[in-house]
């Protein structure tokens, strides 16, 4: 790979990466809080009680200044997989484009149509009607999640699709299959709950502000515990489909398993790393310590993996060189039938166009007896086929340490409102106020979970990253990240600023 | 049922479907239009807020009519999704940068600290309804106008000019084209205030405005038009897929597909009435006549493109590199797959409209933006 298509990948990378975790910072509370205030109103118009509606109308004023960000956010996560993986989507376009269609058809539609209802509307709709709209936001916007993540899941674990040689390109098999795939489900119960819990706590923060300031009290509580409510069941969910998460992860994206607890060699009984300090120096393959530090608990990663505590989890040496005892074919000997494939696709189109009907033939049954390896033929070093360690192992551990906290906040917060005296735990309120932020993080950790986790590909074992990206200079890709870097920080710094101002304004406004 | 169309009649529909949502979107900007017509027709402070309040009513069904443009194409023609945002990466970047500074300016404009200021968010709405415009409809004129960019046989594309896209702006059919869509969407931006707003001073200027734009669109739309009966164009063997440049292929399109020369024919018509419908003989529903007409235009625009025989986006560097509607399409499943979801879209339409219409029945007034959600207006 030359050096300036290396930095248009890389720059192209960070620009994704910035990009998304800019979209990721809106989204998760749009979809939580979309709900939160379909139920804040429900209650409103099912007691008649106008403090319900005050009270809708200032979570209301939060989601929009929120929502209107996120959308601005989004739009280039649909176009920059033109604009800056354009090999990606020519190569796989046939089934990752069907998705993101869907989505625009059904869910962006649902949501920007009764927005303006839910916003606009308190004069000119009925009060049934603007109910049923708030609803359809909530809904839309979770709707919308639905198909993002059905196309992310399908990256992580491509099914369902041929390759065409003489296109160039894989094309959809089954949509039901893609739609229905057990890691998109698992992805889109994993997400939304996590975006409610994490709504939850946002608004539990705010809440707890509201009491330490004794100010909106009454508000404050009721907003609390209807939020912690959902944080709890969020929880709870969130643990569940985490835990299938992992087991599928293990089985069909094992390396990034084994890069999620630092396992570099594969062992029965295999530990999790409750507490761990990596090595950086260590690389695969050398005969360093993966940490400096660690506490672990045995045969944990083996129960997550397998359901059984005394099964194997094969580690990042074993993936990268194989392992004959356990039958791993590793990355190495992958390039070496990937590598095949490339050539003879290669030569199958060479002899397509200059007529060789024979030597095309010949080309392409020695590709399709290596095609399934065709993603590893493009790697320059079987190394490559490990995920950055030390990042995928540390946002692992903080999504799972804050992911076992917030359950006890909520815990609390209902059950000092069960005995009513949630208006005196002043810790309390402080915690909750602490719980705003760290929500974003364990949210934001997550994310890196599943995208540093896959590198190098682009598209589980098929389509590394240095192959998806569009043919441009890096001086290009370099100048739109430090324009999207100014633009979303001076919009974010405005978006924090015009919240911090209703917060103080309150729901009396 | 749909799964045993022939696969050049589904490339054909999608080619359809994907027009349709185009010409849509071309006339939901008169959102756009109406944000530059902020810094003109509005007098004062309280015409801006009317004009931004009713173009804040709908900003977001034009921004998701542009998304799922993108999505159709992507899901269809994933070729040219590659090609043109991969190749024309600067001119598909600026126009992004437009949109992400329209989305948050409706919400934050009034807001109390808001960091930078009415006027940061004002202007962004303008720039967003002019540069972002005019360069939309640049790229549109590339489909007859062709770029510079060659795809190996892994159908890669490689852009030929360093200034990746920018260079369509810089052709005068291309930039009539992108002036024609901004004065357009101003006029029907005015025309849309005088069927919405409920305040006389400024709809008998925005009555104005919608002539007046009319007017400075008219020697571009000129210029377009005779751009497109007297230019090459990029034909297509349908037997080969070979790719030839023909001497008045738009015009030979334009005669061979009457139905394209109704739509063409008929959408500017309607447009013109609408305008003099709204600025001369006083009536409110001009927009009507105004948007069915853009719609019309735009499907003939598409159709001109991609219809006939025609590459409809055209390389100049290898004319073989030319995408086609048969050689930039998804596969045939994709393209059933996605026509029986599209069988939701007259759904879709239909709650929109519903919607519209709840929303819509009453005229916006000073009244309202100072009622009881004055602090929830934009």
């Amino acid at each position: 790979m030359g050096n300036d298509l290396l930095a248009t990948v890389n720059w192209s990378r960070a620009q994704f990466a910035l990009t998304a975790m800019y979209h990721w910072i809106f989204v998760p509370l749009t979809l939580g809080l979309s709900f939160l205030i379909a139920f804040f109103e429900s209650i409103y118009v099912k007691t008649g009680d106008e403090s319900w509606k005050k009270l809708t109308k200032f979570w209301m004023t939060l989601f929009g200044v929120n929502f209107a960000i996120g959308v601005a956010t989004g739009i280039i996560m649909e176009f920059q997989f033109g604009t800056n993986w354009s090999n990606y989507s020519w190569m796989v376009g046939d089934i990752f484009g069907a998705p993101l269609a869907v989505e625009g058809i059904f869910a962006f539609f649902l949501e920007a149509t009764f927005f303006a209802v839910m916003f606009f509307g308190w004069q000119r709709a009925s009060k049934g009607f603007h109910l049923f709209s708030t609803w359809m936001v909530a809904i839309g916007s979770n709707l919308s999640a639905v198909w993002i993540l059905v196309a992310n899941a399908w990256m992580q674990t491509p099914t369902a699709m041929a390759f065409n040689p003489d296109k160039a390109r894989f094309e959809m098999q089954n949509f039901a299959d893609i739609a229905l795939s057990p890691n998109a489900v698992h992805k889109f119960t994993h997400t939304t709950s996590s975006a409610f819990l994490l709504a939850s706590l946002f608004v539990m923060g705010i809440s707890g502000l509201f009491l330490l300031q004794k100010r909106h009290q009454l508000m404050a509580q009721r907003s609390m515990v209807v939020a912690a409510t959902l944080g709890l069941v969020a929880s709870v969910f969130v643990a569940f489909n985490g835990d299938e998460s992992a087991f599928h992860i293990a089985h069909r994206q094992p390396m990034k398993l084994a890069a999620m607890e630092g396992l570099y060699t594969g062992q029965e009984k295999a530990p999790v790393v409750a507490l761990g300090l990596i090595n950086l120096a260590k690389q695969p393959g050398d005969d360093l310590p993966a940490f400096h530090q660690e506490v672990k608990i045995p045969g944990v990663l083996s129960l997550l993996a397998n359901r059984d505590f005394n099964s194997y989890v094969p580690g990042i040496n074993d993936l990268v060189y194989g392992n004959p005892q356990r039958a791993i074919v590793g990355a190495q000997q992958r390039m070496v039938s990937g590598r095949i494939a490339v050539a003879e696709l290669s030569r199958y189109k060479e002899a397509k166009k200059s007529g060789d009907a024979a030597g095309a033939a010949a080309a392409l049954a020695l590709f399709n007896q290596n095609k399934d390896d065709l993603g590893y033929g493009y790697l320059s070093s079987p190394e490559q086929a490990a995920p950055p360690v030390a990042l995928t192992f540390y946002a692992f551990h903080i999504m799972i340490a804050l992911g076992t906290l917030f359950p006890v906040i909520f815990l609390a917060v209902l059950w000092f409102a069960f005995k009513g005296t949630l208006d005196s735990q002043r810790w309390l309120w402080w915690v909750c106020f602490a719980g705003l932020f760290l929500g974003y993080v364990a949210s934001q950790a997550g994310w890196v979970v599943a995208e540093v986790g896959r590198q190098p590909w682009a598209i589980q074992g098929l389509l590394p990253v240095g192959v998806a990206s569009t043919n441009i200079a890096a001086s290009s890709v370099q100048a739109t990240f430090f324009i999207f870097l100014a633009l979303f920080t001076a919009l974010l710094i405005a978006e924090i600023g015009i919240m911090v101002k209703q917060i103080k304004i309150g729901p009396e406004a | 049922m749909i799964g045993n169309l022939d696969i050049a009649i589904l490339q054909q529909l999608w080619w359809l479907i994907a027009s349709v949502v185009g010409s849509l979107f071309l006339m939901l900007t008169f959102v756009q239009g109406g944000q530059t017509l902020i810094f003109t027709t509005a007098k004062n402070e309280e015409e801006k807020s009317l004009i931004i309040n009713a173009m804040g009513r709908k900003w977001e069904l034009t921004f998701t009519t542009l998304v799922l443009f993108g999505g159709a194409l992507f899901a269809a023609f994933p070729l040219f999704y590659a090609t043109s945002f991969g190749g024309a990466y600067w001119v598909w970047m600026l126009i992004l940068f437009t949109f992400v500074m329209q989305a948050v300016s409706y919400e934050y404009r009034k807001k109390p600290n808001n960091v930078l200021g009415a006027r940061t968010y004002e202007i962004f709405m303008f720039v967003n309804g002019s540069v972002g415009i005019l360069l939309i409809g640049a790229a549109v004129g590339t489909f007859f106008t062709g770029s510079r960019f060659t795809l190996n046989l892994y159908n890669q594309v490689t852009w030929a000019t360093p200034f990746h896209g920018l260079e369509a702006a810089l052709n005068v059919f291309n930039l009539a084209f992108g002036l024609f869509l901004v004065f357009l969407s101003r006029a029907l931006g005015a025309m849309y205030l005088v069927s919405h707003v409920d305040h006389e001073a400024l709809v008998r200027q925005a009555r104005k405005a919608a002539f007046i734009n009319l007017v400075w669109a008219l020697p571009f739309l000129l210029t377009v038009l005779y751009g497109l009966v007297t230019m090459d164009g990029f034909a297509v063997d349908p037997a080969t897929g070979q790719v030839t440049l023909e001497q008045g292929k738009y015009l030979h399109n334009l005669l061979g597909m009457p139905a394209v020369l109704v739509l063409l024919l008929g959408g500017l018509v309607s447009v013109i009435y609408g305008v003099v419908a709204t600025s001369f003989l006083g009536k409110k529903c001009g927009i009507w006549f105004g948007g069915l007409g853009t719609v019309l235009v735009g499907l003939a625009i598409f159709s001109l493109a991609g219809y006939g025989n025609t590459a409809f986006y055209p390389s100049l560097t290898d004319l073989q590199s030319s995408l086609t509607i048969y050689n930039a399409s998804s596969s045939k499943f994709t393209l059933t797959v996605m026509s029986y979801v599209a069988i939701g879209v007259p759904f879709v339409l239909a709650y929109v409209a519903y919607v519209w219409r709840v929303m819509d029945s009453k005229q916006l007034s000073l009244a309202e933006l100072a009622g009881e959600d004055s602090k929830k207006m934009y």
